[in-house]
């Protein structure tokens, strides 16, 4: 696709679409959303660029070792996540027994580990939207 | 033509066990609704102390069932490595190669 309206409207919004989604996954905890949602809205900004600018401009904005560490890394994340729990004397993935810092419901870095084990699911969506876009793209042309 | 009408016979006969089957159900959104029982009762009462999440969705899929949300990245993580296997092309494989497809 290489409409000039297209791409100008895409310019201006997939910036905000982009942040959209990491907005929904650093608050998954607070408001409505989750880290499962603001993965597909971060994933789905990278395919629309891709998708109205061409695949090498896709490529070039979302390097293929930068897919594969978050690929490969998202799931460990969780797992170290789950060993805060073990290194404090509690079962796996034990947030309050674990004796975690809360903090105060509704302030953004609250929740314990729920934030981080957020950031990492939501990272890890995204980047599994992306490869499996850009693999089936690839493999078309 | 019997067939058909014989499986015509057996598909009615199934839906009908399955609508008294149906009917049997507690009506929707009653109090008193088995769904309603002490672990429903304990993530509503509980979430907001026990994880400190006020969205109690993302207290339950990340907290209470943290489990379940790791096997469900792992699950992603084996689709994506599914679709990469299957689909990934090797560049210089397709030029050098003795050509097994006619692309």
């Amino acid at each position: 696709m290489r409409d000039f309206i297209l791409k100008r409207v895409a310019a201006m919004i997939l910036p905000f679409v982009c942040v959209y989604g990491f907005y929904v996954i650093f608050h998954g905890h607070i408001s409505a959303g989750g880290s499962f949602a603001g993965g597909i809205i971060v994933g789905l900004s990278y395919i629309a660029f891709s998708t109205i600018y061409g695949i090498e401009k896709g490529r070039a904005k979302m390097p293929e070792k930068v897919l594969t560490w978050t690929e490969s890394f998202g799931t460990l994340w969780y797992g170290i996540m789950g060993m805060v729990g073990i290194f404090k004397g509690a079962p796996f993935l034990a947030n309050k027994l674990a004796g975690v810092d809360l903090g105060l419901p509704g302030a953004l870095f609250s929740g314990g580990i729920i934030f981080y084990i957020g950031l990492g699911v939501g990272i890890r969506v995204a980047s599994t939207m992306i490869t499996i876009f850009f693999s089936l793209m690839e493999d078309e042309s | 033509m019997i067939k058909k009408l014989l499986i015509l016979l057996i598909v009615l006969a199934t839906a009908y066990v399955g609508l008294f089957a149906i009917a049997e159900l507690p009506p929707y959104g009653m109090p008193d609704n088995p769904v309603h029982n002490q672990v429903s009762e304990r993530y509503i009462n509980g979430a907001l102390e026990e994880t400190g999440a006020m969205n109690m969705v993302t207290a339950i899929v990340l907290d209470y069932r943290a489990y379940d949300t790791m096997f469900e990245t792992i699950v992603l993580f084996t689709a994506a490595l599914a679709v990469v296997i299957t689909l990934k092309t090797d560049k210089k494989e397709q030029i050098g190669g003795e050509g097994e497809g006619g692309r």
